[in-house]
């Protein structure tokens, strides 16, 4: 029932808050509009409804003062929200660098999701309270979209690249998780939750393992060598392909004088399709690992070479 | 008033000149449309020969340039014979209409054959591999894919092309009839001038397509 | 149709109803009135088909759970109304039944300048239009009318080519008729009708046209390009084959997001005439409507990038669209600005179309404003994708563009019909249709911003109380179409004869017969004076308004 009494829903991060001043300014702006504009209508019926079929009003002067001064004061209003609305998108865009990243996988119908611990879950993402997350996001099948409403944040899950969502919950409880891109027979089902507990509960939680004992870095790095990506990519000089350790995140030299930055989508399209971008200095020999690795497992791939960013 | 009028002035229109000027705003139009049509293909095409060049470049040189500049300049008089007829039924000569709109139809099938030729040069290919886009498709690189893409590019556009020259075929096929029957002199010739300029149009659509496919991505 | 026949039983003037009564004369018309009155009542069927899907559904919604139907059966039923609406209802409502039924004889013009073209039209629309239905009956379409890449290429297990095929070859429709409506009114209108001279309905029409022409190409190309995908597994829009999805997304709503201006340019024109007539003088502003239009028909082409904020899409490309898309608001509410000024010190008379066109802007001032939450990037993060944009454009394409149609209906019907209606009963109606519409969609965007998704079919309970307030306000929308039906189809027999100009209006169509004859007027009308000449008898003859003389003076 509380739904028919409050305007705004739950807010749970800092960030919704600022959402909703924003939807507040202009619910106040349009609520004035409406009233403005309601109360002329009703106004002029009543004041100069029809009295007479006699009745032969004089015709409108043309100017265009009324037109000119109220166009530039909406004008400015809608700047005003155009301004507004662009620096949180700004905020929504920028994960913080110390952002704890989560990895998601959406499929029909299920978000599977992995901790850095390497810890998995499905449908019910484990997230503290006061600590920055960022969902590095991709789909196995169609487009999905992960949406939080008590934090106000969105964004598409797509095949074959990655998005990204950051939100910094304040306080703990439950809410929902819902996938807001139709995406077949089951779309409603695509739903869940997102609790937020203490960091010393999330902590107890995500380190229980159980049999998952790798850590996304950790299985990279066991990729890594399983699929003998290391026989060429290696540190000495007479490595075939290019190291890979402080890559991430630096531009790169491609083979026909352009640079390219080195980022989710960059590394995941040199695995899957290595010809497309030659780093400058290497033949391209890199055979294509389409259909040999799966979503997951490029992801704790990416993963690991992030993880080298540094070195 | 209508008793004055012409069999071919339509009962709506006041006089010729109306009539005439409404035929060509009308065909105007109609070819904006088309531009926005194959625009979006345009655009579908930048877009992904921005993604993947190499693929874009070899695709290309599987095409059959000769071939390709065959129909180019058939297409090319193709237009002239099309301007030409248009002429003849603006001067009133009705075997010149006839004559020219013939050499037309002509052109334009043989640019259908010569498409057809290399249509079927990749349906039954003599190579190890495959270009037809779908579940058949083969080719020995890492970039397949994007090959396929590539081919999903040329068939559609070319395809879409094509489609546009067997109606202007069938069109012009339908006047060559009128004309023979002499529906066409210089007070009414509305039909021949705006399949002229259907007819030019589709042939600049093919002027873009010809370097865009054939020839952009070589070297 | 054969209700036609009935019509002109007792009257004796040749009119384009009872010139000729046999059925092909109605199929073989080359007379865009009768053409209009062919698409009236065939859009009136798709208008029942996609309502009908939508009852089910929203009954189906009053509870959290599923209970008459299964989930793809859902899907399929809201993907059934999207595409019937949208495609065979709103995008060609007003333009192809009133704009078809007006332009010639609003411009006094015995015709369009292709007739053929026109009737050609229609087939096509019925063709496209059976196609689409088929479609739903063979195996049903569970992609939502929008069509996403890959899940309509890839992934959906229903009849998408058939569909796709359907909205393909309705384009074409529009295409037709919106290229028709150009031609006519640059090069057919009556002596003395300068541009400015023109009503705003023809310039709403103009422009709608504009867009029709720009828009329609690219989403048939896309269609095209979905269509290859799907048949021959070209790999264009599908990323497992290198293919970007998110192109799709830009080709579609290159047309479709104009194509909310084809629904909503139209309903602005006959609001225009409406409040004109009903305030018994010029529009406030004529100039600054037109250019509005104009306006909008243009920025429409420019603000597609809003509907993806979150597929994706750069920062930079979200803050132009964001940006691009506040310049639309301002000649739209500059249209309402006139309007309101128009009936400061006119002469208002609430009569059943003016009822139509206050709820017009009633419930496009709430669309419009609402629009504003979509355009603003942060809100729109939140807002995308749930029942608060289904209840934004329900406000501005039901409550604007389908209580414009209406309004435009009950104010053209007796020159289309040559009858009138009972005035009580359609009041009635209108402020039935109001409330129900409102108790629809108000609802909505209280689901909405408490982050209620789009296109569920199941549904967490705390949500359920809104829902069915929502569902009881769609059967009370029903209950009005119902009465308003009734009424109508009931006038054709027992209306009594209408005469020239029921309404005392000003404008071309009001100074010949109702119903019109078949080549619109005996002689071509000569145009002395201004639009909306209310203080002369009529727009041809240079005699002062009787009354208006006596009030001057």
């Amino acid at each position: 029932m509380n739904l028919l009494f409050t305007l705004l829903p739950e807010q749970a991060t800092e960030y919704a808050k600022q959402v909703d001043s924003l939807y507040m300014f202009i619910y106040v702006v349009s609520v004035l509009f409406v009233a403005l504009f309601v109360g002329l209508i009703i106004s002029f019926t009543l004041k100069y409804r029809r009295k007479s079929e006699d009745e032969r009003p004089e015709p409108p002067h043309e100017h265009y003062t009324l037109e000119l001064v109220g166009g530039a004061f909406l004008l400015v209003l809608l700047m005003v929200m155009f301004f507004w609305g662009a620096k949180l998108y700004f905020v929504a865009q920028r994960p913080p660098a110390d952002a704890m990243e989560v990895l998601v996988t959406g499929k029909q119908w299920m978000w599977k999701l992995q901790h850095p611990s390497g810890k998995k879950e499905i449908n019910t993402l484990h997230i503290p309270v006061g600590r920055a997350v960022k969902l590095s996001m991709t789909s196995e099948d169609v487009i999905h979209s992960f949406f939080i409403p008590a934090f106000r944040v969105k964004n598409d899950v797509l095949p074959g690249r990655y998005t990204q969502l950051w939100f910094k919950p304040e306080k703990e409880g439950t809410f929902h998780l819902f996938c807001t891109e139709y995406c077949g027979t089951e779309h409603s089902r695509m739903i869940g939750f997102v609790k937020v507990m203490s960091e010393d509960a999330y902590e107890r939680w995500t380190n229980n393992l159980g049999d998952e004992n790798e850590t996304p870095v950790q299985a990279g790095e066991r990729l890594f060598s399983e699929l003998g990506c290391m026989v060429c990519h290696r540190a000495d000089s007479g490595a075939l392909g290019p190291n890979i350790a402080g890559v991430f995140g630096h531009q790169v030299e491609l083979v026909d004088g352009t640079s390219v930055l080195a980022d989710e989508d960059y590394i995941r399209e040199s695995i899957l399709n290595p010809h497309a971008k030659i780093v400058a200095g290497y033949a391209p020999i890199m055979p294509t690992f389409q259909g040999v690795i799966n979503e997951e497992q490029l992801g704790h791939i990416i993963a690991y070479i992030k993880s080298l960013a540094n070195h | 008033m209508s008793d004055s009028k012409p069999s071919y002035l339509a009962h709506h229109f006041d006089h010729l000149e109306q009539q005439k000027q409404s035929a060509t705003l009308g065909i105007w139009l109609f070819l904006i449309t088309e531009v926005m049509f194959f625009g979006g293909l345009f655009l579908g095409y930048i877009v992904y020969r921005g993604l993947y060049p190499e693929a874009w470049h070899t695709g290309s040189e599987k095409l059959n340039v000769i071939l390709g500049a065959i129909n180019t300049v058939v297409l090319i008089f193709s237009s002239l014979t099309m301007a030409l007829a248009v002429h003849g039924a603006q001067t009133g000569s009705r075997k010149k209409t006839a004559n020219f709109l013939l050499a037309t139809i002509i052109l334009g099938s043989i640019f259908l054959g010569i498409k057809a030729i290399e249509y079927h040069a990749k349906f039954f290919p003599t190579t190890d591999y495959n270009l037809i886009p779908g579940a058949n498709f083969s080719y020995p690189a890492a970039y397949a894919d994007q090959m396929q893409l590539f081919f999903s590019f040329y068939f559609t556009m070319t395809g879409m092309h094509a489609i546009h020259m067997v109606i202007g075929i069938g069109i012009l096929i339908w006047l060559y009839v009128k004309a023979l029957q002499g529906t066409y002199h210089e007070n009414y010739y509305n039909p021949v001038e705006v399949t002229g300029l259907y007819w030019h149009f589709v042939d600049i659509v093919w002027i873009f397509l010809f370097p865009l496919l054939y020839l952009i991505g070589r070297h | 149709m054969s209700s036609a026949t009935d019509i002109n039983a007792g009257t004796t003037a040749k009119n384009y109803l009872n010139e000729k009564i046999t059925v092909s004369s109605w199929l073989l018309t080359l007379d865009h009135k009768r053409i209009a009155v062919l698409y009236l009542v065939s859009l009136l069927a798709f208008f029942l088909i996609g309502g009908l899907a939508a009852l089910v559904f929203r009954i189906e919604l009053m509870t959290p759970e599923a209970d008459i139907l299964r989930s793809e059966t859902y899907n399929k039923f809201f993907t059934t109304h999207g595409i019937v609406m949208i495609f065979f209802f709103l995008i060609p409502s007003i333009p192809a039944v009133l704009g078809n039924f007006l332009v010639p004889v609003m411009i006094g013009a015995r015709d369009f300048a292709f007739p053929k073209i026109n009737l050609a039209s229609w087939y096509v629309f019925m063709f496209g239009g059976v196609l689409a239905l088929v479609a739903t009956i063979a195996g049903g379409v569970e992609t939502g009318w929008t069509f996403y890449t890959p899940y309509s290429t890839m992934y959906a297990n229903s009849a998408v080519i058939l569909a796709v095929c359907g909205a393909f070859i309705a384009g074409f429709s529009s295409i037709m008729t919106g290229l028709n409506f150009i031609v006519t009114i640059h090069k057919m209108r009556a002596p003395g009708l300068t541009w400015f001279r023109l009503p705003l309905f023809i310039w709403a029409m103009y422009a709608t046209a504009i867009v029709i022409l720009l828009g329609t190409p690219v989403v048939a190309i896309t269609l095209v390009m979905i269509f290859v995908e799907r048949a021959f597994g070209f790999g264009i829009f599908d990323p497992s084959l290198g293919g970007d999805p998110v192109l799709f997304q830009h080709l579609f709503w290159f047309y479709s997001h104009p194509a909310v201006y084809i629904m909503i340019l139209p309903a602005m024109g006959v609001v225009s005439e409406l409040i004109s007539c009903f305030s018994r003088r010029r529009l406030y502003g004529y100039k600054v409507i037109v250019f509005s239009s104009l306006a909008i028909a243009v920025i429409g082409f420019f603000v597609w990038g809003h509907h993806m904020f979150v597929s994706s899409q750069s920062t930079f490309a979200g803050m132009t669209f964001s940006f691009l898309t506040f310049f639309v608001a301002v000649p739209t509410a500059l249209k309402m600005l006139n309007w309101i000024m128009t009936l400061h010190k006119g002469s208002v008379s609430l009569s059943s179309p003016m009822l139509y066109a206050f709820g017009f802007l009633g419930l496009f001032v709430i669309g419009g404003l609402t629009g504003l939450f979509l355009s603003t990037l942060a809100t729109d993060i939140h807002l995308h994708d749930t029942y608060f944009v289904v209840a934004h454009f329900h406000y501005v394409m039901v409550g604007g563009g389908v209580m414009g149609f209406l309004g435009g209906l009950h104010f053209w019907w007796p020159k289309i019909t040559g009858k009138t209606y009972p005035e009580g009963w359609a009041i009635f109606a209108a402020i039935v249709i109001f409330i129900g519409f409102n108790l629809t969609f108000f609802p909505q965007f209280q689901l909405g911003v408490h982050g209620m998704p789009r296109r569920y079919h199941v549904y967490p309970e705390e949500f359920q109380v809104l829902h069915i307030a929502s569902s009881t306000g769609a059967m009370v929308l029903g209950f009005g179409y119902l009465v308003m039906a009734v009424y109508l189809i009931g006038s054709l027999i027992t209306g009594k004869p209408a005469g020239k100009n029921p309404w005392n209006a000003r404008g071309l169509e009001w100074e010949t017969d109702s119903p019109p004859p078949t080549h619109n007027f005996h002689e071509t009308p000569v145009v002395r004076h201004p639009v909306y000449a209310y203080e002369y008898a009529s727009e041809t003859s240079d005699e002062p308004d009787v009354t208006s003389e006596k009030n001057h003076v």
